[in-house]
């Protein structure tokens, strides 16, 4: 008796379990496409290319984040203070650019617009490596450590400039420190600079997934810990990692969105953390730790910002919006858990059988 | 099966099966439970007693099968609905409330109340005093469950069971912690209980005890019922018959091999409890290559603390480890696996396997810095090569390494487990209980494995607390008790008397304290 041969037997048994497996897997995808379907009927000029270009680059924000948060959930964790790593390294870029570093005896040091942007990846990856050595060396749980730095990061970035924006970033030529609206504004073979990024980064975080070790320990340790410490898995680096991350995505964001605006305020990336969540809990990250693909994030943050942008073209009031995004996230989780539930169920009576 | 006389028969179990991911813990068994009487109920450690006690006690639903009771099918959905029905379990864990006081914990979910005015303190502890006084327990009702010694924590398991007034009461190794004063005392209760009509279901490994308490026996095999029998017409060695079985255990002969030089040695390695005393005391083995080491201890020997000490789990635990003739020194599991010792742990859903990943997914856990191009980049034909080669060599049942692990037999699963830590290359293998919760084929095949990788000139120690399997298994035996090394004899020395004796060693002082 093989599990070969018990298997195709319960294929033939009940084709209508595995189909309604099948479908249910292929969730994220039908929402995608239903979305799609549906906004291009109902809603003006949603298939413009200028439309969808636009979309994409609404889209490519959450996406950055609900990348790196992908991972952290992967892990068993959750980091809440994407969005306001997201308002302080804007303002990090915009202080820079606009002010330099005062060295308090007469003289300022400028940074050309190459150097603001690693420093503000720097930072955003620093802030990450904190909420990382708060859980990893001192035990505290995810949810109360990203909290913390939720509001620290927030308040640093109030702080910078008084709650005031840093305004029209175009920087002075005299000091290099032009051409920072390339980022948000700017194209390459007709794409917005942005959705590139985007295009490379979550092309490296779904090879990091697949083709390095690293990115196996972010799956093991998430769907157990203590067995992945016990084959010899350093837990700990791979969370610093995976917060580290994070907080690299939200950086990006921060730089993109200061550079589109040419401005940076210490309110942008407010509840940023909610949206980068549900796309990746709709593109099939489990809550719960062990599972979750880059690309299923990716599809789930398209299903979010066309959701949005496409209700906003119907000229439907935002309060709706609100209401209409809330339920497709629980829809996703219930059927999510339903199908984990139905796998279940099919492995084990096909054991039950075989006994 | 004896035909049982309905009247007498209270509680019927017909055609029971229990799957749980991965293992079938019970499978069709039918079982009858008569009144007044003490059923009891043995088999080896993972036979599936306990399971099947908790379908009685409505903690687990059974996968197929029904339940009846007076000769109505019944179905329970929690331990609550078969308590309204009469049917009472102290379980082998104890489940108390620690940060409770014993009254409180006896009517925990059907406190005695004064209608609004609240939990009637006085009238709970007053009841619960009569239960503990006819246990002759010696205990307050007011202190704290927490402050109390283990054997007495039983002792109000117990009260909180017989206070539910059941029918059907359950004792899952009741004196597993239990002085020899206490073991009498509630042998007199259940003789009470008895004649008051109660149907008592007992378990327990110790054969004498079931043979002074018992008066039916049913004996369980690989989840299977085996025999059934009254008490008073069998004597141990057919307990013994039925339990172990003549065709259950297929070990493989020790191949004959020259053993190496010594490969593995820990000294003086302790562990501090945390109740205070040592898990471990001052254990020092050494083992040479090719050799087969079983360690034998009763639950709580230490065996698995000693293993997680040596695997680096442990960074409290104080001795030295040596592998080949390099001192293992930082208590770091990574490191200590790359100097080639591995570990095979006890538990292989909490400590061994990954749920979520699929079984390649698990194989390769441990050893993907093997399959490295570029000191970065995974090479997939290279592990999916390796994958193949482990689950040819182990004979690992999986039709589809993509498939998720939890799909695959315990067994296959130990196999995984046991393939994992292999691909690590160790010099040195712990393997922590390897046929626990296993089927027979299963343990067969993982016992020919041990054999094979011994002739290859691995060093292996493997903990087990099955008598058979550590004298078939093992060029020598240490017997752990109480976190020390009691004993440590070749094989050819050992006797299973001395062996038994010995584990017991270090828990007579504690029982004279107690």
């Amino acid at each position: 008796m093989t599990t070969a041969t018990t298997t195709t037997t319960n294929v033939a048994e009940a084709p209508s379990g595995s189909l309604l497996l099948t479908l249910m897997k292929l969730r994220t995808f039908i929402a995608l496409f239903a979305v799609i379907a549906f906004f291009s009927i109902f809603a003006p000029n949603f298939l413009s290319t200028a439309n969808l270009i636009l979309m994409s680059k609404h889209v490519a924000l959450n996406a950055f984040l609900a990348m790196g948060m992908t991972f952290v959930i992967i892990t068993g964790g959750i980091d809440l203070s994407v969005g306001s790593i997201v308002g302080l390294c804007g303002m990090v870029a915009g202080g820079l650019i606009l002010n330099g570093i005062d060295l308090q005896f007469g003289y300022t040091i400028y940074f050309n617009v190459f150097e603001v942007c690693l420093i503000t990846l720097a930072v955003g990856i620093v802030i990450g490596a904190v909420n990382g050595l708060l859980i990893t060396k001192l035990n505290v749980a995810p949810f109360i450590a990203t909290l913390g730095t939720l509001y620290v990061a927030r308040g640093f970035a109030l702080l910078s400039s008084d709650g005031q924006t840093f305004p029209n970033l175009v920087g002075k030529p005299e000091l290099s420190t032009t051409g920072f609206a390339f980022l948000g504004s700017g194209r390459l073979l007709g794409l917005p600079v942005s959705i590139w990024i985007l295009i490379v980064v979550a092309l490296a975080a779904a090879y990091v997934a697949k083709c390095i070790p690293i990115g196996r320990h972010i799956f093991a340790v998430g769907g157990n810990e203590r067995a992945a410490r016990m084959s010899g898995i350093r837990v700990d680096r791979v969370k610093m990692f995976v917060y580290m991350f994070s907080g690299f995505c939200a950086a990006i964001v921060g730089l993109v969105i200061s550079s589109e605006l040419m401005a940076s305020h210490p309110a942008t990336g407010n509840s940023f953390e909610l949206n980068a969540i549900a796309a990746a809990v709709l593109g099939g990250t489990s809550m719960s730790g062990g599972r979750g693909t880059i690309g299923g994030t990716i599809i789930g943050a398209f299903v979010i910002g066309i959701l949005s942008d496409g209700l906003v073209m119907m000229g439907i009031s935002s309060f709706w919006q609100m209401v209409i995004k809330g339920i497709v996230i629980i829809v996703a989780v219930v059927v999510d858990q339903a199908q984990r539930r139905l796998q279940q169920q099919v492995t084990l009576m096909q054991l039950a059988r075989k006994g | 099966m004896q035909p049982a006389q309905n009247d007498d028969c209270v509680l019927r179990l017909e055609d029971v099966t229990k799957v749980y991911s991965g293992i079938v813990a019970v499978r069709h068994a039918n079982l009858a439970l008569r009144r007044g009487a003490v059923n009891v109920l043995v088999g080896e450690n993972g036979a599936g007693k306990s399971t099947l006690m908790r379908i009685i006690a409505g903690v687990e639903k059974p996968s197929l099968g029904r339940i009846l009771l007076d000769g109505e099918e019944v179905a329970f959905h929690s331990p609550a609905d078969a308590q309204r029905h009469g049917i009472g379990m102290v379980f082998q864990e104890l489940n108390l409330f620690g940060n409770l006081s014993v009254a409180e914990n006896i009517f925990a979910t059907r406190e005695v109340t004064r209608g609004l005015r609240g939990i009637d303190h006085r009238a709970q502890i007053d009841k619960a005093n009569h239960f503990l006084d006819r246990l002759d327990a010696g205990i307050d009702a007011e202190t704290l469950v927490e402050d109390l010694p283990i054997g007495q924590q039983q002792l109000v398991e117990i009260a909180k069971a017989i206070s539910l007034d059941t029918r059907i009461l359950i004792l899952d190794e009741p004196t597993s912690a239990l002085s020899a004063a206490e073991v009498d005392v509630l042998f007199k209760v259940i003789r009470e209980l008895k004649a008051q009509g109660v149907a008592i279901i007992y378990i327990s490994h110790r054969l004498e005890e079931l043979m002074r308490i018992g008066d039916y026996i049913t004996v369980l095999r690989d989840g299977q019922i085996t025999g059934h029998a009254m008490v008073r017409d069998i004597d141990t060695k057919w307990i013994v018959r039925s339990m172990i079985g003549s065709d259950a255990k297929d070990f493989a002969k020790s191949v004959d091999h020259r053993l190496g030089e010594e490969v593995f040695r820990a000294e003086d390695i302790c562990l501090p409890r945390r109740t205070g005393g040592l898990a471990v005391d001052h254990v020092s083995i050494s083992v040479r290559a090719g050799e087969v080491l079983g360690i034998y201890g009763l639950m709580g020997a230490g065996r698995s603390e000693f293993f997680e000490c040596v695997i680096g789990q442990h960074p409290h635990s104080t001795g030295r480890v040596h592998v080949g003739s390099v001192e293992v020194s930082k208590s770091d599991t990574s490191d200590r696996i790359q100097q080639g010792l591995a570990l095979i742990p006890e538990d292989r859903q909490r400590e061994g396997l990954v749920q979520a990943l699929s079984i390649a997914g698990n194989l390769t856990l441990a050893s993907l810095e093997r399959f490295l191009r570029l000191r970065f980049h995974i090479a997939g034909e290279r592990e999916r090569a390796a994958i193949q080669a482990a689950i040819r060599d182990l004979s690992i049942k999986a039709p589809n390494p993509d498939f998720e692990v939890t799909s695959m037999s315990g067994g296959n699963q130990q196999k995984v487990v046991i393939g994992k830590a292999l691909m690590t290359r160790p010099k040195v293998l712990l393997m922590d209980e390897p046929s626990r919760g296993i089927d027979v084929g299963a343990k067969a095949d993982v016992f020919r494995t041990m054999r094979r990788l011994a002739g290859e000139g691995l060093a292996i120690l493997f903990s087990t607390s099955d008598l058979e399997e550590v004298m078939a298994l093992s060029d020598r035996i240490a017997v752990m008790s109480n976190g020390r090394l009691v004993t440590l004899v070749d094989r050819a020395d050992a006797t299973e008397e001395m062996i038994v004796s010995a584990s017991a060693e270090g828990h007579k002082t504690t029982r004279e304290h107690a």
